[in-house]
């Protein structure tokens, strides 16, 4: 799109009147509570962009922390017009629509190895997503009759999940990330990507990652295919995953 | 509240098939010991510290005992014999085997050896015993709070900030903080050594943060005229040493179940059986209440449909637990808060299922745990859900409370999370504090129908694991979903048969007179 065509529109947070820019904010400050430290998180907040900010509550939550509510004006406003946040682009069908699509296209079964990676102990993510019970009323992977899922558990290492996905015969590598304390998820991500280059797989094999602070975006950075965040279920992985194979082998539907 | 009628001849059943059970698993697994077991052993008897390459050196005279193939005989007995044979406390032998001077063979002369391991092993009880009068004094003179006590985790990763924080927790009313353990170090086969300042999602259980945090508690704890309790991990591949450890630290509580290692963290099934017992049994000793890890069942399983696998479980980690000597207020059964918000009545059936689990386990010291599934990053509705969780505590007198975060979903708990969870809490258990006392359940009212339907389910998985055997069942995914089978999982290399000459100083200082005729007469 050229620069000129763009629509601006700008927009700032909705209180109770268009355009006042209210927002709350609650927040500890590491002093003893008094007339400072709450004129300290009043200054804190200007310096955060909070037009006339209101310290409405502040609590003593022991020696030397404080608890503060805030509510002001933000003065920043963004323009909607130039956000464009990259999304995996497929159709989302429902269970039978896949198994459909697999069959047609595919003519075997669709292999799917998972595992919540290195030191990540929690399995909630790749349980939800790949197990025969699934989520919320959404079947897993393991119930799809045209998909071979196989879910490793957890804290597996990245060298053992690629030796199954060679063995396995993999179409997809399914990684789980939940905790991201500190960063580690970046680094257990790269770690197994990194290994399938040196593999030479990572172009046979569709990467997909899945965790409550997993982004499209930040699954693209890292050099991943998809990245599925909260709200996804089996069926947005698998649909992602035939498209994302029929795609890669040239196969047209119908054609 | 006036009771739910349920029929105690079922519950008396149910028990009943829940002890054939642990006690068919005791028979088939006390001909085994473990490499964990062991070192816990020489832990107990003195030896600590690491080599050149932080390896402890508990894991160095295992390793060396079992390329000897003399593990089979109880590490105590090989080393106490060295120890006479050359003059060194057991610290020195450590070290010289590590070293790689000192070859260990089997006692001279036996007896000697022998009389020197239960010396040893009596004045480590001693010590332990000691914590125990310790704790009992402490909270004499601080008191204690009533139950349901509050329980916060702290989990910064390094063992100065933990102290901070479980400070400022404790001055705002929490009861009992837990440190949990970093992401990753139930599967290490090695207990990590010293203070800690780096750590995945928790702090690594090391003997020394055991120690500081330990000192810090009963600090605040004084100036707030209220015992803090502490508690620790009591899980995966080093299970028996962590009990070790903690009961030479003085903790006060051990998550510590028979069967969550092999269900979620894949560790062998005969090593988690083994390494359970050794673990319970000084856990008994040492005072500690033991918490069961039954709310894990609900986190993978739909906690309707799963609740009779809970209750189940919990009966069976009941009988393990008899089997270590450990007495129903050292019992601390766990369950959780983890219906589906959006089900229509979802909390008639969260009270129904916390009452049954009251009932059926009157005098135990139960452990409820707080939503965590269906937790989002809506924090707003997440502090309801932790509100509703509140009442359903308090309505039904549960002891252990795992204060529930708002932020459950997004983040290790900010200090404002922990603050509000404890006003939340608070503000329920007082406003409500009476209610129980006020209200009846309607007979054959929903409620009670649902606990009877509960517990009849119960049985009868009961009924299918005892034809079974738990190792079967288990290999089927009866809890949780999940398969595990006898010889799969991690650490199945750790598990030695005895010898018949096999000796380990304390189960006969540790354990009850009753469970120790047992344990001789098998």
């Amino acid at each position: 799109m050229s620069e000129h065509l763009h629509q601006e529109k700008w927009i700032r947070p909705y209180g109770d009147t268009m355009d006042d820019g209210r927002v709350q904010l609650s927040f500890t400050l590491p002093v003893s509570l008094d007339e400072n430290a709450k004129e300290a998180a009043r200054q804190l907040a200007l310096r955060m962009g909070i037009e006339e900010p209101s310290v409405v509550h502040s609590e003593s939550m022991g020696p030397g922390f404080a608890f503060f509510v805030v509510y002001g004006q933000c003065k920043h406003r963004v323009d909607m017009g130039r956000i464009k946040v990259a999304r995996p682009e497929f159709e989302v069908l429902g269970k039978d629509a896949v198994n459909a699509k697999i069959a047609q296209l595919m003519g075997r079964k669709l292999v799917v190895v998972g595992a919540c990676i290195e030191t990540d102990a929690h399995t909630v993510g790749i349980d939800a997503i790949m197990n025969m019970k699934g989520f919320n009323g959404h079947k897993g992977l393991e119930s799809y009759h045209e998909i071979r899922a196989i879910n490793m558990g957890a804290q597996v290492d990245s060298e053992e999940l690629v030796a199954r996905a060679i063995e396995e015969k993999a179409d997809a590598i399914l990684v789980s990330q939940v905790v991201t304390q500190k960063n580690i998820h970046l680094d257990n991500l790269t770690r197994l990507s990194d290994i399938l280059e040196a593999e030479g797989l990572r172009n046979r094999v569709i990467l997909v990652v899945g965790g409550p602070r997993i982004s499209h975006e930040l699954a693209k950075e890292l050099g991943y295919d998809a990245g599925f965040g909260p709200g996804c279920y089996a069926e947005n992985v698998a649909s992602f995953v035939i498209e994302e194979w029929a795609r890669r082998h040239a196969v047209r539907q119908g054609a | 509240m006036s009771h739910l009628t349920l029929d105690q001849s079922l519950i008396d059943h149910a028990r009943d098939l829940a002890r054939r059970i642990a006690r068919q698993v005791y028979d088939d697994m006390h001909r085994f010991t473990t490499t964990s077991v062991e070192r816990a052993t020489l832990r107990l008897m003195g030896v600590d510290g690491v080599d050149a390459d932080q390896v402890p050196l508990p894991n160095r005279l295992v390793s060396h005992l079992q390329d000897q193939g003399l593990l089979s005989h109880g590490a105590a007995v090989t080393v106490a014999g060295a120890m006479i044979e050359h003059g060194l406390d057991i610290q020195e032998v450590a070290q010289a085997v590590a070293d790689g001077r000192l070859p260990l063979r089997r006692p001279k002369n036996e007896p000697a050896a022998r009389h020197q391991a239960d010396d040893m092993a009596a004045r480590m009880c001693e010590r332990i015993a000691a914590n125990r009068g310790m704790r009992a004094e402490a909270i004499a003179r601080c008191g204690e709070a009533r139950t349901p006590w509050l329980y916060l985790i702290v989990a910064t990763g390094n063992i100065y900030e933990d102290i901070v924080q479980a400070r400022v927790a404790a001055e705002q009313g929490a009861d009992v903080i837990a440190v949990i353990r970093s992401t990753g170090q139930s599967l290490l086969d090695y207990v990590p050594y010293g203070a800690t300042t780096e750590g995945f999602g928790g702090t690594y259980a090391t003997q020394e943060n055991f120690r500081l945090m330990r000192a810090a508690l009963d600090e605040v704890g004084h100036k707030i005229g209220r015992y803090i309790r502490l508690t620790n991990y009591c899980s995966g591949l080093c299970m028996p040493e962590i009990a070790a450890m903690g009961a030479m630290e003085r903790l006060d509580m051990m998550l510590n179940d028979s069967m969550y290692g092999i269900i979620f963290r894949d560790i062998n099934m005969q090593r988690t059986f083994i390494d359970q017992f050794f673990s319970r049994m000084v856990n008994a000793y040492a005072g500690i209440i033991i918490n069961t890890g039954e709310d894990n069942y609900l986190t993978t399983a739909d906690a309707y449909e799963a609740a009779h696998t809970v209750l189940a479980s919990q009966l069976i980690n009941e009988q393990f637990a008899y089997l270590s000597g450990l007495k129903p207020d050292q019992m601390g059964l766990g369950h959780a808060f983890e219906i589906n918000p959006a089900l229509e009545n979802g909390f008639l059936w969260e009270l129904a299922h916390a009452q049954l689990v009251r009932q059926v386990f009157p005098e135990a010291c139960l452990k409820y745990m707080p939503p965590t599934k269906h937790m989002t990053g809506n924090i707003f509705k997440g502090h309801i859900q932790d509100a509703l969780f509140n009442v359903v505590s308090v309505l039904t007198q549960q002891n252990i409370h795992l204060l529930g975060m708002m932020t459950e979903a997004i983040h290790t708990p900010l200090m404002q999370d922990r603050f509000l969870a404890i006003q939340n809490a608070r503000y329920v258990f007082g406003n409500l504090r009476d209610l129980h006392e006020e209200i009846q359940f309607t007979p054959g009212g929903q409620i009670e129908r649902r606990a009877q339907e509960a517990l009849a389910e119960t049985a009868t998985l009961l009924r299918e694991i005892e034809q079974t055997g738990l190792p079967a069942a288990i290999a089927k995914g009866t809890f949780a979903d999940i398969s595990r089978t006898l010889t799969g999982g991690k650490g199945l290399d750790g598990v030695v048969a005895k010898a018949a000459d096999y000796h380990n100083p304390f189960p006969a200082l540790m354990l009850p007179a009753l469970m120790l005729d047992e344990e001789r007469g098998s």
